[in-house]
């Protein structure tokens, strides 16, 4: 008994000490991205834009063939429910729906958790390991700004860019499939897409993509500080941080979607 | 003679701890400006510790550490980040960025700090390369580079701010006698050049008996010897006369000791 409370009390202090060390981080950015650039203490646009290249334009062609084929899979299984009622052409509708208020938001994040979420967390694992961090803060260079906030900020503008290409290819992929193998007329389809599709779908998409983009970042960040020892450490930081990102973007999926779904 | 403006470095009662455990107690000594300042110690002896609080990677339990008379520990953010333009420290692993060139790597604190045109940084990049024998790698990434090559890249990155104090932990670790007494000669170079004062965390003899003006030498977290290269090799401190005769760790009696460690039998 004594022992399970001890256990208790070990992991509910390690999760409050976590808890914070996130606050602080959030904190940080923040203060980083915000206050610091109006006090004119600068802000780093040049490598922003080449964070947001690197997550957003250079991610484009696999994030493209994945959410293409997606699009027709989707195609596909929903004309196996809707052939029975002669309702073919509701796939337009499902495709659609499902693409901007759900599926094109979460793949495209799922994608760049895999592959810009884990680069971020061993990047800064690579970088504590070999001392760099260490000088960077002796050389008077906060690491907040100088690392964390550009990759932010890229993030925060590569995810919902990405969000909206992706929804559009999502939705070519389930017309190409309608319209060339199940014969279904292509105005038809795209009449019938435009109907179904309201601004609400965008913002809901949208909203998302933006708390998705914040969660990789920051968990990337925080994974990527918490390593410790060497080599060992970075892989064990980097594969945690895709586990934890994609944990939260589905409960922050969740949230929104109840969310907008009474609002 | 001995005014508080000779010395840049003054560390009062420095404790620090990791938990509990107290692995620095009670350090004192001073930095006399223009010399070389050792740390010695055998592994484990707080050294490194030492070196991360000079420079503000960590903070201590108690106990003041002043660079110009300001106290370092205290100070807010904006002030630390002022004197540590003043300050450059060279890392056990050189710890140069790897995706940048060594020129950038160089240039990256002019560019950060100071408002000069690029034209300018780049005359400064190249002439400390020169300084430390790199002329010529400027586009070399760090990984492109051998072990004392990258340590000199690190000096070159840590004389970029023009400091007045250069910090090096273990400059001389993992590289070959040639290479490392380069190091050494180079550590000795800067200081008659550009009078800057140096503090050096190390456990090579070789290197100390070179550049060595001071040594402090740490014990389990307390200074057990501090004078010159002179007095030290002629202390009768009996763990200092161990360190410098290069015995091992007395074997005997310490059977007893292992049974124990092993059995748990008394």
């Amino acid at each position: 008994m004594q022992r399970y409370l001890g256990w208790l009390g070990r992991i509910t202090l390690n999760a409050l000490f976590a808890l914070g060390r996130v606050c602080v981080l959030i904190a940080d950015t923040f203060h980083w991205l915000l206050l610091a650039p109006i006090r004119g203490q600068g802000l780093r646009v040049r490598s922003t834009v080449e964070h947001f290249v690197e997550y957003g334009v250079h991610s484009l062609p696999i994030v493209s063939l994945i959410c293409f084929l997606v699009g027709a899979i989707m195609a596909m299984q929903a004309s196996y429910q809707l052939a029975r009622f002669g309702a073919t052409i509701f796939i337009a509708n499902l495709v659609g729906v499902a693409a901007i208020r759900e599926m094109a938001p979460l793949l495209t994040a799922v994608l760049i958790t895999g592959r810009s979420g884990s680069a971020i967390a061993a990047e800064i694992g690579t970088m504590k390991v070999s001392e760099e961090i260490d000088a960077l803060k002796v050389m008077g260079l906060n690491p907040t700004k100088f690392l964390v906030v550009p990759k932010f900020l890229g993030m925060l503008l590569a995810v919902p860019c990405l969000t909206i290409l992706s929804t559009f290819i999502m939705i070519a992929g389930g017309y190409c499939l309608t319209t060339g193998v199940l014969g279904i007329d292509s105005e038809r389809y795209i009449e019938q897409t435009s109907k179904a599709l309201v601004m609400k779908d965008l913002v809901t998409g949208l909203t998302k993509s933006v708390f998705f983009a914040i969660v990789i970042c920051l968990v990337g960040v925080y994974r990527g500080f918490q390593v410790e020892g060497g080599a060992e450490g970075v892989g064990r930081q980097t594969t945690s941080s895709v586990v934890t990102s994609l944990f939260l973007i589905i409960v922050v999926d969740l949230v929104f979607t109840t969310i907008f779904y009474f609002a | 003679m001995d005014r508080t403006e000779d010395y840049i470095i003054e560390v009062r009662d420095l404790t620090v701890k990791y938990g509990d455990r107290a692995v620095l107690e009670g350090i004192n000594f001073k930095v006399r400006r223009g010399e070389t300042f050792v740390i010695l110690g055998g592994s484990g002896c707080g050294k490194s510790t030492l070196l991360r609080n000079l420079v503000g990677l960590m903070r201590p339990y108690s106990g003041q550490i002043l660079i110009n008379g300001q106290d370092f520990t205290a100070m807010s953010d904006e002030r630390r980040v002022e004197a540590r333009k003043r300050m450059g420290m060279c890392f056990q692993g050189s710890a140069l960025f790897n995706s940048m060139t060594l020129a950038d790597n160089v240039a990256l604190p002019l560019r950060e700090h100071t408002r000069l045109n690029e034209s300018t940084i780049e005359i400064m990049t190249k002439i400390k390369l020169e300084l430390v024998g790199l002329s010529g790698y400027e586009d070399f990434l760090p990984a492109e580079l051998s072990g004392g090559m990258k340590k000199r890249a690190g000096l070159a990155r840590a004389m970029a701010m023009d400091p007045e104090v250069i910090f090096y932990d273990e400059p001389s670790a993992g590289l070959d006698p040639i290479v490392a007494a380069g190091l050494d000669t180079l550590i000795r170079k800067m200081q008659n050049t550009f009078n800057l004062t140096s503090v050096v965390v190390t456990h090579e003899l070789a290197s100390v008996r070179l550049i060595a003006d001071v040594v402090c030498m740490l014990k389990s977290g307390r200074i057990v010897e501090l004078g010159t290269i002179a007095q030290l090799e002629a202390s009768e401190n009996p763990f200092v006369r161990q360190f410098f005769e290069r015995r091992p760790e007395d074997e005997g009696g310490q059977s007893s000791e292992y049974i124990h460690a092993v059995t748990g039998l008394e």
